[in-house]
């Protein structure tokens, strides 16, 4: 009967009906959940392109599609998961909804800003997705000049417009987010009150903030470049294709940390929470994820070390980039440090954070060897580079992605999803995941290159164990798909706050009311106190 | 967080039709002296004078001298961003072929 | 939605708790929005900066064919401009209906002229060639191998002039707006944050015209007698 009644009352999912109450919607925790329904196209999407890709590469010969296709199939994986998947992915939805909440607001500073920002997303995603088919881009996600100016045949302007637009939703999310943190806490939410979740939150903004304006403007001259044929990296004028890198990866090096920074802040709120204790070293953690923030945007050139860049700048680039470990560092030893005599429960969001911190070094101290410029030179564009980055996009942001979705999915729509079938989709994604990838370690080492269809024979027991994992992941990608829909209607009704977590999220009702809480919150506590949340339970027990 | 009326600095006509005034001149000043040779200083003199020009409209006309330290920290920052582009970008193109390896 | 529509105003929305809050937080967003402003054409200074250094006769040549007293009389109506909607923003603070929008017109006119003259200056580049990428181009006084690098120059001129005027063109959007918003007595002493924020944007502008009138016009112009 308590649950019925529970069920009964008036939240942000019943509180209006209709498309139009959807469509222009100002709740951020509605507009939360219409970019989870788009982002998760968008993967399945570029998943789409990923499997066609591994089903080609299962053969040395290259005789399932062309090379053109084939460079129209990485470049449009690529463009999707990164612009249109991943830089929204944690920020747009699980930032979105829980962001307000957790620092005791009723919404973000801007909720019609927010609604822009999904609609710029998916006008964004449409011109991209017509692009690819009316006949597909195949520059690479890169867009490396001359190519993309002068040669290319493919829907380059379509995708690069598509991109700029989907880059206006990015910058005005961050944007949102910045000023609600600042100027919308709840009374005694300091901001060494405030949960890493948005701390991290803070930091990917600034990214979003300062990085994504020069992806813009590059887009624009190469727009100017091929269209009005301005020429500004036309070698033939004197201009130099390398500035285009430059300027591409000042904001796409950054772009990695909008991808894993709030990965990194789910991790902190569920190893903490499932191992009911404090974050060990706070402050670290949070001042971690700043740190990430500024000095990534210290090390792009490591991307040009054999593009035609001095060698002067490639010895300072790689020097800076050796620091982005430190931060990085000291977060994972954190949380291991949380973990010690913590009272650890393996429910599955900690199963995905997990897994994060596992994948996420892997993907870290490989990162450590493509940034010295001798180990760089020899793997260069080999699929060495390839595991590296899919180890920090996949497993860590993906993992992160996972881990948040699960841990929130009964504060968003009331219903707990089925345990057991999730534990297990961790698993088979985890192991799917290292399958499709750790061999790809292996290829690059022995040098086979990336963005090719054709490959050595000797090389093939790699690639069909790489292809096999990706079969492994896809169906570990399918399962939440279907326990989360089927959770919706059948699941367990979730209780307020089923993980017995700190935060304010876990305080008001699953579902949350329309502005979020009954009554504005007052903060009395630090984040993650669980040693005096215990006190209490056991005063009451 | 009390009346909105409270923190509000009305500044006088005056002050601002002073600050058009120093910025007409300036502006005819670095037009002049364009003409003028001084060598490598022609382009520390221009930008030295825009940057003047910039602080003024920034502090009276965007009322940054009113203005909290939040709001002065993300200028400032914005400025300092703007600053690592250009440096980092600079490290290579200003240093191409210095360590006599060829092609690098 | 429907049980608490009737507590939001324009001067206090629902998400905010006092005005002043709500204030703060458009001016802060209205700043952070000026920063991506400064790093979008940042790129563009960092583009002129490489070619620059690399081709600095051929750039002090393509420099001194602008019109430098044009130039410099354009910027001197956008400081005007400037000028006049501090002066909107002041009357704003002060509460005078009529002065609002008086001054939000004479903004909009200065904004006007500047642009008709960008317009007039873009015209001339056309009917001189100096329009990279087309097969007439041709700087006088820069030597067949420099051509592509006074190309350059004109793709960044265009480039930084355009995105500039673009700009121009949006604000001059949102002074139209703001124009009939405060004909209709929106803006009063107690809320005029639309005004002051506007405002905001429309000084950054300015100063980016600041920047962008020297290091295209001016800079070696000494070289080239």
């Amino acid at each position: 009967m308590i649950t019925a009644a529970a069920q009964e009352r008036e939240n942000y999912l019943n509180a209006s009906h209709g498309l139009k109450s959807w469509f222009l919607t100002k709740d951020h925790k509605r507009i939360g959940l219409l970019y989870l329904a788009t982002i998760t196209l968008f993967f399945f999407i570029g998943g789409a392109f990923a499997t066609l890709i591994r089903v080609e590469l299962l053969t040395p010969q290259g005789n399932l599609v062309s090379s053109e296709t084939y460079n129209k199939l990485f470049t449009m994986h690529g463009v999707m998961m990164i612009f249109f998947f991943l830089i929204p992915s944690i920020p747009a939805v699980l930032g979105n909804f829980f962001l307000p909440i957790m620092i005791g607001a009723r919404d973000l500073a801007f909720p019609k800003l927010n609604l822009l920002s999904w609609y710029l997303l998916v006008v964004g995603g449409m011109f991209s997705l017509y692009a690819m088919l009316a006949g597909g881009v195949d520059t690479g996600w890169t867009f490396y000049t001359p190519y993309s100016t002068t040669y290319s045949n493919g829907y380059v302007i379509a995708t690069a417009l598509g991109i700029f637009i989907a880059g206006f939703s990015s910058i005005l999310t961050g944007l949102n987010f910045i000023v609600t943190i600042h100027r919308m806490r709840a009374p005694g939410m300091t901001w060494f009150r405030m949960p890493l979740f948005v701390w991290a939150h803070y930091a990917t903004s600034l990214i979003q903030v300062l990085g994504t304006p020069v992806l813009a403007v590059t887009i624009v001259l190469l727009f100017l470049e091929r269209v009005f044929h301005l020429g500004i990296f036309d070698p033939a004028r004197g201009g130099d294709p390398v500035l285009f890198q430059h300027l591409f990866w000042f904001y796409s090096h950054p772009a990695v940390y909008i991808m894993v920074l709030p990965a990194m802040g789910v991790v902190s709120e569920v190893i903490s929470t499932f191992s009911r204790k404090a974050i060990f070293g706070y402050g670290f953690v949070a001042f971690s994820s700043v740190s990430i923030a500024v000095l990534g945007f210290l090390v792009w050139g490591h991307h040009l070390f054999v593009s035609g860049q001095s060698l002067f700048a490639g010895m300072v680039f790689s020097f800076l980039s050796y620091f982005v470990a430190i931060p990085s560092a000291i977060k994972v030893f954190n949380w291991t440090a949380t973990l010690y005599k913590g009272s650890i429960s393996f429910q599955t969001p900690m199963l995905y954070a997990l897994g994060f911190i596992g994948l996420f070094t892997m993907g870290g101290l490989t990162g450590l060897f493509v940034a010295a410029l001798g180990i760089d030179m020899h793997v260069t564009d080999t699929y060495f580079v390839v595991a590296h980055f899919h180890y920090i996009m996949v497993g860590g942001a993906i993992m992160g992605y996972m881990s948040g979705l699960h841990y929130w999915w009964p504060k968003m729509t009331g219903r707990m999803y089925p345990e057991a079938w999730a534990r297990l989709s961790a698993l088979v994604i985890f192991l799917g995941f290292n399958l499709t990838f750790f061999p790809q370690f292996i290829l690059g080492y022995l040098g086979m290159p990336r963005r090719y269809h054709l490959y050595p024979p000797e090389f093939q027991v790699l690639n069909v164990l790489s292809t096999a994992g990706a079969s492994v992941l896809a169906v570990g990608y399918l399962m939440p798909m279907i326990y989360f829909i089927w959770s919706l209607r059948y699941g367990k009704v979730a209780p307020v706050n089923p993980w017995g977590a700190t935060g304010l999220e876990w305080k008001t009702s699953s579902p949350p009311p329309v502005h979020n809480f009954d009554e504005t919150p007052v903060v009395t506590h630090d984040a993650y106190d669980y040693a005096s949340l215990m006190a209490e339970e056991v005063e009451v027990g | 967080m009390s009346d909105p009326q409270e923190n509000t600095h009305i500044d006088s006509v005056g002050t601002y039709v002073k600050i058009l005034l120093a910025l007409l001149v300036a502006t005819g000043v670095t037009t002049a002296v364009a003409r003028v040779d001084l060598g490598g200083f022609s382009v520390v003199v221009a930008l030295g004078i825009a940057s003047a020009k910039m602080v003024l409209v920034a502090l009276f006309f965007m009322h940054i001298r009113h203005s909290t330290k939040l709001t002065r920290l993300v200028v400032l920052g914005g400025l300092l961003w703007l600053a690592i582009l250009l440096l980092l970008t600079m490290t290579d193109f200003a240093s191409r072929g210095i360590l006599g390896v060829p092609g690098k | 939605m429907a049980d608490h529509a009737p507590t939001e105003t324009f001067a206090l929305r629902v998400q905010f708790d006092t005005e002043a809050q709500q204030k703060d937080a458009s001016t802060l967003g209205m700043w952070i929005f000026l920063v991506t402003e400064i790093m979008f054409f940042g790129g563009l200074f960092a583009v002129y900066t490489v070619y620059r250094s690399w081709y600095p006769n051929v750039f002090a040549i393509a420099s001194s064919s602008l019109n430098e007293i044009i130039g410099a009389l354009n910027t001197g109506v956008l400081l005007l401009s400037s000028f006049t909607m501090v002066m909107a923003v002041r009357a704003s603070q002060l509460g005078q209906q009529k002065m609002i929008v008086i001054f939000l017109i004479l903004t909009l006119l200065f904004g006007g002229i500047f642009l008709g003259v960008k317009a007039y200056e873009w015209n001339q580049k056309f009917e001189e060639h100096h329009i990279p990428g087309q097969a007439a181009f041709h700087l006088d006084g820069v030597l067949p191998e420099g051509q592509g690098h006074a190309q350059l120059f004109f793709s960044i001129y265009f480039a930084m002039t355009g995105l500039h005027a673009l700009h121009m063109v949006i604000g001059v959007g949102i002074l139209l707006t703001l124009i009939v918003q405060a004909r209709k007595g929106r803006f009063s002493a107690s809320y005029y944050t639309p005004v002051d924020v506007a405002g905001l944007y429309w000084h950054f502008v300015d100063i980016i015209w600041i920047f962008l009138f020297p290091l295209l016009y001016l800079i070696d112009r000494h070289l080239v007698k």
